[in-house]
């Protein structure tokens, strides 16, 4: 198989939350800034390399009968290493007292073993073919999870806070053109930060993506 | 009085799916009929109560062992044995209630809302009365989304949407308006 198809393919043709609703949770649980989003899902894509690449080690070993729970047990390995390299690089508070990034991502850390892409990819893909096809496909659909989060974070925080990556736009363009500028500003739609948001937005996305894959298609 | 307001505050406040983002796939994807998602609700709050108990005893055996960091591992390690296990004896002892909910039993094991609820009490740090309780309103916080959800999506069927957010993007956005009217409960308790 073409590597480099291998690996596009998890960013728009088979994109794990645009085309097969996968994943939800942190989807919609981590994506309040486009910073989470993306370190949730650069967080999945390390289990999901890893466990793509043991598995498909392991696949000729392992009984059929016993696969899926030795297969929780590889990604929980990984997962518990995950959450363990999270806490002690990823747990500094910001500047003005803001929660660390493993405080925000919190509980869906250790969810990702029961995230259903990473337990999809090893029985779909990794238990049938080669190491390396299955580190591209982990790679390329990694990728494609934390495209896919960041861009929701991305929508969400400017809608929702007016920055894209804690970078506030009113403030940032007003310090551009007048450097003593004292402007504050004020909050966006807060609820777009809050839950509401989330569903809506996510909603809305896929069905964007929905219309632009239709007119490809035509 | 304690234990009544972490109640409130659980089903309707702090909504297991609608706030906190737990449990979501099986809120997307069997909430087709009103009928199938009183069977999935059933079957969460058994096996949510359930795990929970049984993890919050494993929980302190951990502590004792001091490897607290084997948590993920054990915790879905006896999750899924436990799914398995109230299979099995649910269809030797009682039949009827296994044709119930016996469909669900697989689908619970990687529904994150178990796991979440399990790790959330050791978390919180509960004891084992408030856990209890804790994670049966959790159950009937899910219960209560899914099936208002289900009934709002039956009759979404008979409704006449624009074809580009036919099928999932419409139940997001139904979701948002439910979880929109779910943020009316904030600050309550």
């Amino acid at each position: 198989m073409n590597q480099w198809n291998n690996f596009l393919k998890g960013f728009i043709k088979e994109n794990p939350v645009f085309v097969f609703v996968l994943g939800m949770c942190p989807t919609l649980g981590t994506t309040g800034s486009a910073i989470n989003g993306l370190g949730m899902g650069l967080a999945t894509t390390f289990v999901l390399v890893l466990s793509n690449v043991f598995i498909s080690l392991l696949a000729k070993y392992i009984p059929d009968k016993v696969r899926i729970p030795s297969y929780i047990v590889i990604i929980a390995s990984f997962v518990t290493i995950v959450d363990l390299l999270m806490k002690a690089y990823t747990n500094t508070p910001g500047p003005n007292g803001e929660p660390s990034l493993y405080d925000n991502l919190g509980l869906f850390i250790p969810l990702i073993v029961v995230n259903c892409i990473v337990l999809g990819r090893a029985e779909a893909f990794a238990s049938k073919n080669s190491v390396t096809s299955s580190l591209v496909d982990g790679l390329g659909i990694g990728l494609g999870f934390a495209f896919a989060l960041t861009l929701l974070g991305a929508i969400r925080e400017i809608l929702g806070s007016m920055s894209v990556f804690g970078w506030k736009i009113a403030e940032g363009f007003a310090q551009l053109f007048n450097p003593a500028t004292e402007y504050k500003q004020g909050d966006g739609m807060i609820a777009f930060v809050l839950a509401p948001g989330a569903f809506l937005a996510l909603g809305y996305l896929i069905a964007f993506m929905n219309i632009i894959k239709k007119r490809y298609a035509k | 009085m304690e234990l009544i307001l972490l109640i409130i505050g659980t089903v309707f406040v702090n909504n297991i799916v609608l706030s906190q983002f737990l449990g979501i796939c099986p809120f997307i994807g069997v909430s087709g009929r009103v009928n199938t998602s009183v069977g999935m609700s059933a079957a969460v709050a058994f096996v949510m109560v359930l795990a929970t108990i049984v993890t919050y005893i494993i929980q302190l055996l951990l502590d004792k062992l001091g490897i607290a960091f084997m948590q993920t591992v054990t915790y879905i390690l006896v999750i899924a044995a436990l799914v398995q296990m109230v299979e099995i004896i649910l269809k030797k002892v009682s039949p009827a209630l296994y044709s119930a909910l016996g469909i669900f039993l697989p689908l619970i094991t990687t529904n994150c809302a178990i796991l979440g609820v399990a790790i959330l009490v050791y978390q919180k740090e509960f004891t084992l009365l408030p856990a209890v309780v804790y994670a049966f309103s959790n159950a009937l916080g899910f219960g209560l989304a899914l099936i208002t959800f289900s009934g709002i999506r039956e009759q979404l069927e008979l409704a006449n949407i624009p074809n580009g957010v036919k099928g999932v993007p419409i139940a997001f956005i139904v979701a948002g308006i439910l979880a929109m009217a779910f943020m009316g409960f904030a600050n309550i308790v």
